[in-house]
C-alpha cells in the first residue's frame, strides 16, 4: 500500500500538516486545539465551540453566517470534544466542495479559508466579550447536553463508569462540562478563557484533499496566524493506577434492558512496543463479531444483542459493554469474566491469531480512507512522538506471536464492574 | 457489461442484469485501499402479506421476520458466515429498513473471494428450529435496547400516528411477542419469494477492476440453478390519507421531552424523477425555513422551543411516505403548535430566486460530500435503482429547480387531515 505523504511545516504559532489525497471531491480543513485535562475551565471549553459556531465580526447575525457556509455549496463546519489520554482536544472540522468538480470553477477554497479563520480568530465580540445573547442561549443548549446524555443509556453508563473508575484522575472529567459552573460563566469571562485557549493551546492544523501543496501553504499563510504563540506541547501525562482490587458497582433507574460494562487498565499506550499486541488481544477478545465476547455472550447463551470491547489509546484502559436483560446480569458477567480468563490462559489458536491481525490491518486501511480517519492516525502519532508510515505500522501488527497476546492478557487488570439495572432487575 | 460515464462525477458506472435477473453494477475507485460490496433484496418489514411462490393464496406472516431472516442467514449447518469473512480479513454486516434487506462487506484484500462468499451465503440458506429458536432471545435484547432509545420511539410513535393500517407502522424488529411466532417454515416461504435474484440488486465499489469482476460474478451466478423468475404479489391494506391519531404521547423516564410533528405524504404512482424531484424539493424548502439559516428555527431557537436537537426528514419509498419535524423541547405541547401553524403558512410563502439558488448550491454540496463514501454511493444508487432514479442523475435534476418549483409543490404539499403530534413527556416523578 501506499505511504500517506504528509508535510509538515512549522508555521506562525501552529503546526501546518498537508495531506495531499485524490480520493476526495472535498477538501477538509481540521484544526486541533489541545490542552491539559482540568477541572477548572473545563465547562468553558465545552462551551466555546457553540458559541465560536454561531457568528463572526464579519457575519454577525446567526442567519447570515450560516447562509454563508450554504453560499459556498453548503461547507460543513462541527467541532467536537475529546480526551486524548489526560489531554482535552477541541476539533474544528470543515469540509468544502473541491472547486475542480464545479460547474464554474468558482474559487471557493479561498473563501473557506477566511470563513475557518474567522470562525476561529475572529468571533463575534460586543465590548470586551462575546455576544451576550449567544453565550446565554449556548449555555442552555450546553446544559441541556448534559442533562440528556442521561437519555442515551450505553454512553451514560460509560459515563458512569468512567466516574468510578477513573475517581480522581483527570480522565473522569467530563469533557461536555458541568451545570453546576453555568451561572458563573460570563460573555466577558468566556472570552477571556478563549483569549488563553487561543494563544496557550498546542494546534495542529490538518488540510487533506486533491490539491497543490504550495497553494494550501499559500492559502494558509494568508489566513492563519498566531502570532506571539510559541505552540509548545503542553501535553500532561496519564495517571496509570496499580490495582489492587477490583469493584462492582451496580445502579438502578427506569430500563428494560440492563447495561453491563467492565473497565480493565493495560498499561499499555499508544506507541509503546507491546502496543501492537494489545491491537491483536482486542481483537481477538471483543473487537469483532468473531471474538469471543460476541460468540459466546451473544451467539452460544443468547443473552445480549451486542457484547463488545474496545480500548483507550493513551490512557491505557479496555472497555466491555454489553445490553442484557436485568434478571441475566450474573450470567452474563461471569461469561465476560470467564472470556478474559481464558484469553490468559491462551485458549485461542494461532490460526485465531494470524486472522485477527488481518482484521487489525483491514480496519486501518479503512480508517485510512477516510479523510478524518487518517488525520486521527496521524494526530495519534504526532501525539506520541512516533513517525511511522502505515507500512511500518502494518508490519509490526503483523509480527504479533501468540505468546505476546497472551502476555498481554496476563498485564490487563480488572478494575470496575458496572451494571445500570432495573428497579427489580439484578443483585441488590 | 454496459458503461456508464458521468463527466462531471469523473466517475463510470459499470452495469449488466444477469441471465437468471441479478442487476449487478460496478464502481471502480482504484486510489481507494477499500472495496465495499452489498448485496440487496428489494424486500423489508412492510412486505408481510403476499402470495408465497408456488402458491396461490395469501398469506400474512409475523411481524418482524425480514429482519429475522436478515439474522439468521449468517448461520449455516456447520458454521457461521461471520467467520468465513473473518477468515478474509474482511467486516461483514447487514441491515433491514422497511422495503430492503441488505448484506454487505468491506474488505481490503482478498477482494474477489469476499464477493464469492457474500453471494453464496445470502444463496444458501439453512433455517433448523433450534437455530431459529436460539435468534428469540439475540432479537428481544435487540429489541429492548430500541425500546430504551427515546429517539427510535419517538421517531416510529410519529409513524404509527401517521398510519392507520399500512405495515410501516410495525417496528421493522417486530415485537417481542410477534417474534415468538416465527418458525423455520416461515422462514423458507419468505426467503424464496423474495431472495430470487430478479428481484435482488448487487453493488461493488471501491478497489476492483471491472472486467474481471464481472466475469467472476457471472460465473459464480451461471454455476447456480433457480426457477425462473417469479412475479411477486405484494399486497398492502388500504390507508386512508388523514392520520390515524392526530394527537398521542407516551412517557418515558427522558430529562427532556420530545415533540414531533409529522405529515403523511401521498405517494401513490410516484416514482422516478418525480419522485426525486419531490424527495429533493421537500428537502431543500425545510431546509429553508427550518435548518440553523431559516426564519422558523430561528424563531423557534430563540423563544426556546427548540434546541439543536431538532431535525427534520421527508422520507419517500415505494407505498408510503412521511415528513417528520420535531426534537427535544421544554415546551412540547408551545413547539408542536407552532410548528404545525408554520406548516399551514408555507402554502402562501415564496422562497426569493437568490435564496433558492443558495439552497440548491447548499443541495449540491451536501451530495459532492456524500460521494466521498462508497457506502453511501453503493446503498443510495441500489435505493434510488428500486425507484427508477439513477442516483448520478442526481445533480442535473437539483440544478433544473426552481422557485417557482418550490411554490407550485408547496400549494397544494398540505393537508391539515395528514398531520400528527406524538410527544414523549418525562415520567411525573423525573424532573
Amino acid at each position: 500500500m501506499k505511504i500517506t505523504k504528509e508535510t509538515i511545516l512549522e508555521k506562525d504559532g501552529y503546526r501546518l500538516h498537508i495531506l495531499p489525497s485524490k480520493k476526495y471531491k472535498t477538501m477538509n480543513i481540521v484544526a486541533k486545539f489541545k490542552a491539559p485535562l482540568k477541572r477548572d475551565g473545563i465547562t468553558e471549553r465545552a462551551l466555546l465551540p457553540h458559541v465560536l459556531q454561531k457568528a463572526t465580526n464579519q457575519h454577525p447575525s446567526v442567519r447570515s453566517f450560516q447562509a454563508a457556509f450554504e453560499n459556498l455549496y453548503g461547507t460543513a463546519l462541527s467541532s467536537d470534544g475529546s480526551k486524548k489520554g489526560e489531554n482535552h482536544v477541541i476539533s474544528f472540522r470543515m469540509e468544502v466542495v473541491n472547486e475542480s468538480y464545479l460547474n464554474d470553477n468558482e474559487p471557493i477554497l479561498e473563501e473557506a479559508f477566511q470563513l475557518f479563520h474567522n470562525v476561529l480568530f475572529d468571533p463575534k465580540t460586543v465590548e470586551n466579550g462575546f455576544d451576550p445573547d449567544i453565550v446565554e442561549r449556548e449555555k442552555q443548549t450546553l446544559e441541556q447536553k448534559i442533562t440528556s446524555i442521561k437519555d442515551d443509556k450505553m454512553s451514560y453508563a460509560n459515563l458512569r463508569l468512567m466516574d468510578h473508575m477513573c475517581k480522581g484522575e483527570p480522565y473522569a472529567l467530563h469533557v461536555h462540562g458541568y451545570q453546576e459552573d453555568m451561572s458563573s460563566i460570563t460573555p466577558e469571562s468566556l472570552y477571556t478563557y478563549y483569549q488563553q485557549m487561543i494563544k496557550q493551546d498546542m494546534l495542529d492544523v490538518y488540510v487533506i484533499g486533491d490539491m497543490d501543496e504550495k497553494d494550501v501553504e499559500t492559502l494558509t499563510d494568508r489566513y492563519f496566524h498566531r502570532s506571539g504563540s510559541t505552540n509548545e506541547d503542553n501535553d500532561q501525562v496519564s495517571v496509570s493506577k496499580d490495582v489492587q482490587d477490583s469493584s462492582e458497582i451496580i445502579e438502578r433507574e427506569e430500563v428494560n434492558q440492563g447495561k453491563l460494562h467492565l473497565g480493565y487498565r493495560t498499561y499499555t499506550k499508544f506507541g509503546d512496543d507491546d502496543y501492537y499486541a494489545l491491537q491483536v488481544f482486542n481483537g481477538i477478545f471483543g473487537g469483532f463479531p468473531s471474538s469471543k465476547l460476541f460468540m459466546n455472550v451473544r451467539e452460544k447463551h443468547s443473552l445480549a444483542y451486542y457484547a463488545a470491547s474496545r480500548f483507550e489509546s493513551h490512557k491505557g484502559l479496555l472497555l466491555v459493554f454489553s445490553g442484557v436483560d436485568p434478571k441475566d446480569y450474573d450470567q452474563a458477567k461471569s461469561i465476560i469474566l470467564d472470556q478474559m480468563e481464558a484469553m490468559k490462559n491462551g485458549d485461542f489458536t494461532e490460526e485465531q491469531v494470524e486472522e485477527t491481525k488481518e482484521q487489525v490491518i483491514n480496519q486501518l486501511k479503512e480508517t485510512m480512507d477516510n479523510a478524518n480517519g487518517l488525520i486521527e492516525v496521524l494526530y495519534h502519532q504526532m501525539l506520541s512522538g512516533i513517525d511511522m508510515p502505515a507500512d511500518q505500522l502494518i508490519e509490526n501488527i503483523r509480527g504479533v506471536t501468540k505468546e505476546q497476546v497472551v502476555q498481554m492478557a496476563e498485564k490487563i487488570k480488572l478494575d470496575t464492574i458496572y451494571f445500570l439495572t432495573s428497579h427489580e432487575g439484578g443483585e441488590e | 457489461m454496459e458503461e456508464l460515464v458521468y463527466q462531471q462525477l469523473n466517475e463510470t458506472v459499470y452495469q449488466e442484469t444477469l441471465d437468471n435477473g441479478l442487476k449487478v453494477f460496478l464502481l471502480s475507485k482504484p486510489e481507494m485501499a477499500k472495496t465495499f460490496g452489498i448485496f440487496t433484496t428489494n424486500y423489508g418489514s412492510i412486505d408481510q402479506t403476499f402470495t408465497p411462490i408456488g402458491q396461490d393464496e395469501k398469506v400474512t406472516v409475523p411481524e418482524g421476520i425480514a429482519h429475522f431472516l436478515e439474522h439468521k442467514l449468517f448461520e449455516k449447518e456447520d458454521r457461521d458466515v461471520f467467520q468465513d469473512f473473518t477468515r478474509l480479513g474482511a467486516s461483514a454486516n447487514a441491515f433491514t429498513s422497511f422495503t430492503k434487506t441488505a448484506y454487505l462487506f468491506t474488505a481490503t484484500s482478498q477482494v474477489e473471494k469476499n464477493v464469492q462468499t457474500l453471494l453464496d451465503f445470502v444463496q444458501d440458506p439453512y433455517f433448523s428450529e433450534e437455530s431459529v429458536e436460539k435468534e428469540k432471545g439475540i432479537i428481544a435484547q435487540e429489541i429492548r435496547m430500541y425500546d430504551d432509545q427515546p429517539d427510535w420511539r419517538s421517531f416510529f410513535g410519529t409513524i404509527q400516528s401517521l398510519y392507520h393500517n399500512h405495515p410501516v407502522k410495525v417496528d421493522i424488529a417486530g415485537t417481542v411477542e410477534s417474534i415468538q411466532e416465527i418458525t423455520k417454515d416461515d422462514l423458507y416461504t419468505c426467503y424464496e419469494t423474495f431472495y430470487h435474484p430478479s428481484n435482488m440488486v448487487l453493488f461493488v465499489a471501491g478497489n476492483i477492476e471491472p472486467e474481471s469482476m464481472m466475469t467472476l460474478i457471472r460465473e459464480n451466478q451461471g454455476q447456480k440453478e433457480f426457477p425462473p423468475a417469479p412475479e411477486i404479489n405484494r399486497s398492502y391494506p388500504d390507508e386512508p390519507t388523514h392520520a390515524a391519531r392526530k394527537e398521542h404521547s407516551i412517557t418515558m423516564p427522558v430529562t427532556t421531552a420530545k415533540a414531533m410533528v409529522g405529515v403523511k405524504e401521498d405517494v401513490s404512482g410516484l416514482k422516478g424523477e418525480e419522485l426525486l424531484r419531490r424527495e429533493l424539493l421537500s428537502g431543500m424548502i425545510l431546509d429553508y425555513y427550518f435548518s440553523k439559516s431559516g426564519a422558523f428555527y430561528e424563531e423557534l431557537y430563540k423563544a426556546d422551543l427548540i434546541d439543536d436537537s431538532f431535525q427534520f426528514e421527508t422520507e419517500l419509498d415505494r407505498h408510503f411516505g412521511f415528513t417528520i419535524l420535531g426534537g427535544d423541547s421544554r415546551k412540547p405541547d408551545e413547539m408542536a403548535a407552532r410548528v404545525k401553524e408554520m406548516l399551514h403558512e408555507l402554502k402562501d410563502m415564496r422562497i426569493a430566486d437568490e435564496d433558492f439558488t443558495r439552497m440548491k448550491r447548499k443541495k449540491i454540496g451536501q451530495f459532492m460530500r456524500a460521494l466521498n463514501s462508497l457506502e453511501f454511493i453503493a446503498n443510495q444508487f441500489t435505493h434510488y435503482h428500486t425507484l427508477g432514479v439513477d442516483l448520478f442523475e442526481v445533480l442535473p435534476v437539483i440544478e433544473s429547480l426552481t422557485a417557482d418549483d418550490a411554490e407550485e409543490y408547496l400549494k397544494d404539499w398540505l393537508n391539515e387531515e395528514a398531520i400528527a403530534v406524538f410527544q414523549v413527556k418525562p415520567q411525573s416523578n423525573e424532573s
